[in-house]
């Protein structure tokens, strides 16, 4: 069988033009012409030469670091931008959903956003008619179905937009990121039916920074590092060769991804470093950063250490029912937390900072590296070996002499 | 769909026009329409009657100081139905230019997320503007019984022709706008201007010939809607249009059409970099 997609030496090439505002204003353009000065530009390769396979029926992740080209290529997919070079043929309906609800707007119920939603995606007003109901039920907005909606809350907005989404029936679905956000259950829902579109036979072209559900959705995988494709092959290889690559030290602050533009970061430090490779020696893991609110919002700080793609210590206030609501405005938080007597050795920090329940603004993963030294225990421990858990244990023997 | 056709993404070879696509996405305009009508009078009291009040109002203030005070020559009709008449065509110009100029960038979350022909966002913005036109034309009856103003069977084909005529004026120079207003955003601050010179260099509250000058009136006669507002009132006034002005203004519309398209066309690809 012929492949659905034959991505051949695409590259796309941006022109960064060096100059304060967004947009090149046509003042700048113009009295550059009459200076006679070439505009200060500088090229940047976002994607270089990636080839690559789809077969029919396949589900392949795409997994790489922020900047790793991994939107430029889906947008290149999607037709929302062309490559500059190389081509790709297709040969399925391609449905892409870069991103939950696009043209949703509040004024509209959320009967008239499902009708215009639905259609931007490329369905058709007779299959939206027919799937309306199951769309409505999925969502489980039913009763504000006639309400505009921006009296939705946003977790609501986001099961409507999943729903629309949920009921295409494309040859080809690219999806990027969009399960980032939403409760668990939500969630939960969401992932099993991605994985119905597979069992039907749809192609799906899968992007997250979420490695767990990468794994269980996608068989294959491609590995993008810098606009350059540097692995393909089943997906455990490709995560693997993702999560051991040491990534050169950089400051925490600089690796934080956004989700959403309604907090900003700075000086973050984790035990008095910025780095994003820190040694800790003891039991306090301390994090402390600055963050500015753009707007009121509910916000916590989750925190999750892992060992080889293993969680094995978390830290949430939500979990006691503690979540702070913060006013619009600039504060410094500082957190202590207790870690448990941890094996030596390496492990992954994650920091998810979120509006608990609802999405997530900014988050690392898989890029803070953590020294754990702990002195306590047998040097024995030290040395790799899987079959001790990263945590020890404490307890107590008393012992009775029986004879 | 059936076709499993095979497609290739490339650099370019772009072909001007897509029919097949656009037709393929036809329900696209019907959806962007309808959702920019209903978000025009949403929460608002008096709704669709907005379409209507505003031509209305606006023919009030002319009437009272173009018609009464400074007594502008009309073309033997009553002033009210001359201005109206005007109004309702030229407004499918102006409220159509301004909204898809800025149709590219208001949309524009939605280009960098969705692929489709972009020409549909434009188009519709001129759909929607059609749609007010539709509204003000029923009062536009009214008006034309209240002075008990006759008209020529000459306006079965008229009407529809000058409708066409600013349909195409408005769709050229729009396109043309939105492309360049998605890259230079300077363009937001020149359409108002823009159209407020082009509103008072088209007949619509006053005659051509009212103007001394030849070459002035030739100057005037460049508006690409100077056809569309003569010929609409043509089976009203009765007074035949002058036929070389009428002809440099029908050139002007076309080539903005198509310089508009082209320049569009040409840039469309790279809208979701620059939005």
């Amino acid at each position: 069988m012929k492949p659905i997609l034959e991505i051949q030496g695409v590259g796309k090439k941006y022109r960064i033009h060096h100059q304060h505002g967004g947009y090149v204003s046509l003042r700048e353009r113009m009295a550059n012409v009459l200076k006679f000065e070439k505009n200060q530009t500088e090229d940047f390769w976002a994607l270089k030469d990636v080839s690559f396979e789809v077969q029919p029926g396949e589900s392949i992740g795409i997994i790489g670091r922020n900047g790793a080209g991994k939107s430029t290529l889906l947008k290149i997919l999607s037709k929302i931008t062309p490559p500059t070079t190389g081509r790709i043929v297709s040969r399925g309906r391609i449905a892409s959903l870069l991103e939950v609800g696009t043209g949703f707007h509040p004024e509209l119920t959320g009967r008239e956003n499902i009708f215009f939603n639905g259609s931007l995606l490329g369905m058709k007003r007779k299959e939206i008619e027919t799937k309306f109901d199951e769309i409505v039920d999925f969502s489980g907005v039913e009763k504000f179905l006639d309400t505009p909606l921006k009296h939705y809350s946003s977790g609501m907005q986001l099961r409507l937009a999943f729903a629309v989404a949920a009921f295409l029936e494309p040859e080809i679905l690219i999806i990027d990121e969009v399960l980032a956000v939403g409760d668990a259950e939500f969630q939960k829902k969401c992932m099993k039916k991605m994985g119905d579109v597979t069992v039907q036979g749809s192609t799906l072209i899968f992007v997250s920074h979420n490695l767990p559900s990468l794994k269980s959705i996608c068989h294959t995988g491609i590995l993008l590092r810098e606009g350059k494709l540097v692995l393909s092959g089943s997906i455990d290889e490709v995560i693997n060769e993702y999560t051991s690559y040491h990534i050169e030290e950089g400051t925490i602050a600089s690796v934080i991804h956004y989700f959403q533009p309604h907090i900003q970061l700075e000086n973050i430090l984790i035990n008095g470093s910025d780095k994003n490779t820190i040694t800790v020696e003891g039991n306090i893991l301390s994090i402390s950063f600055e963050i500015t609110f753009l707007k009121r919002i509910a916000f916590e700080l989750d925190v999750h250490l892992k060992k080889e793609e293993l969680p094995v210590a978390s830290y949430a206030n939500f979990v006691q029912n503690k979540v702070t609501t913060f006013e619009a405005g600039k504060y410094l938080l500082n957190y202590a937390i207790d870690l448990p007597p941890l094996r030596s050795g390496k492990y992954k920090l994650d920091l998810y900072f979120t509006e608990p329940f609802v999405s997530w603004f900014a988050v690392t993963e898989n890029i803070i590296d953590v020294e754990i030294v702990n002195t306590m225990h047998h040097a024995f421990l030290t040395s790799s070996s899987l079959k001790w858990g990263s945590t020890l244990l404490d307890g107590e023997v008393k012992i009775g002499r029986i004879s | 769909m059936e076709e499993s056709t095979e497609y290739i993404i490339a650099s370019s070879g772009h072909r001007l026009f897509n029919w097949k696509e656009l037709w393929q996405f036809r329900e696209l305009f019907y959806f962007f329409t309808w959702r920019d009508v209903k978000i025009k009078y949403k929460q608002t009291v008096l709704g669709f009657l907005w379409a209507v009040l505003q031509p209305l109002l606006m023919m009030t203030i002319f009437t009272l100081f173009f018609g009464r005070a400074l007594n502008i020559p009309s073309q033997s009709i009553p002033y009210p139905v001359y201005v109206f008449s005007g109004l309702i065509i030229w407004n499918i110009f102006s409220t159509g230019l301004t909204s898809a100029s800025n149709s590219m960038v208001n949309n524009a979350t939605i280009i960098k997320k969705i692929y489709f022909p972009r020409l549909i966002i434009p188009v519709s913005s001129i759909l929607v503007a059609l749609f007010d036109f539709l509204m003000a034309f029923f009062l536009f009856g009214i008006i034309l019984i209240f002075y008990k103003q006759p008209v020529s069977w000459m306006a079965l084909f008229l009407w529809p022709l000058a409708l066409l005529i600013s349909v195409v004026a408005t769709l050229g120079l729009g396109c043309w706008l939105a492309a360049l207003n998605v890259k230079y955003r300077d363009f937001r601050y020149v359409i108002p201007f823009l159209v407020q010179v082009l509103f008072f260099i088209t007949p619509v509250i006053y005659p051509i010939s009212l103007l001394k000058y030849p070459l002035l009136q030739y100057i005037l006669a460049c508006s690409p809607m100077y056809a569309a507002v003569e010929l609409f009132r043509l089976p009203i006034t009765g007074v035949p249009p002058n036929f070389v002005f009428l002809s440099v203004s029908l050139l002007s519309g076309f080539l903005l059409l198509l310089i508009g398209i082209l320049y569009f066309k040409r840039t469309e690809d790279f809208f979701a970099d620059f939005a």
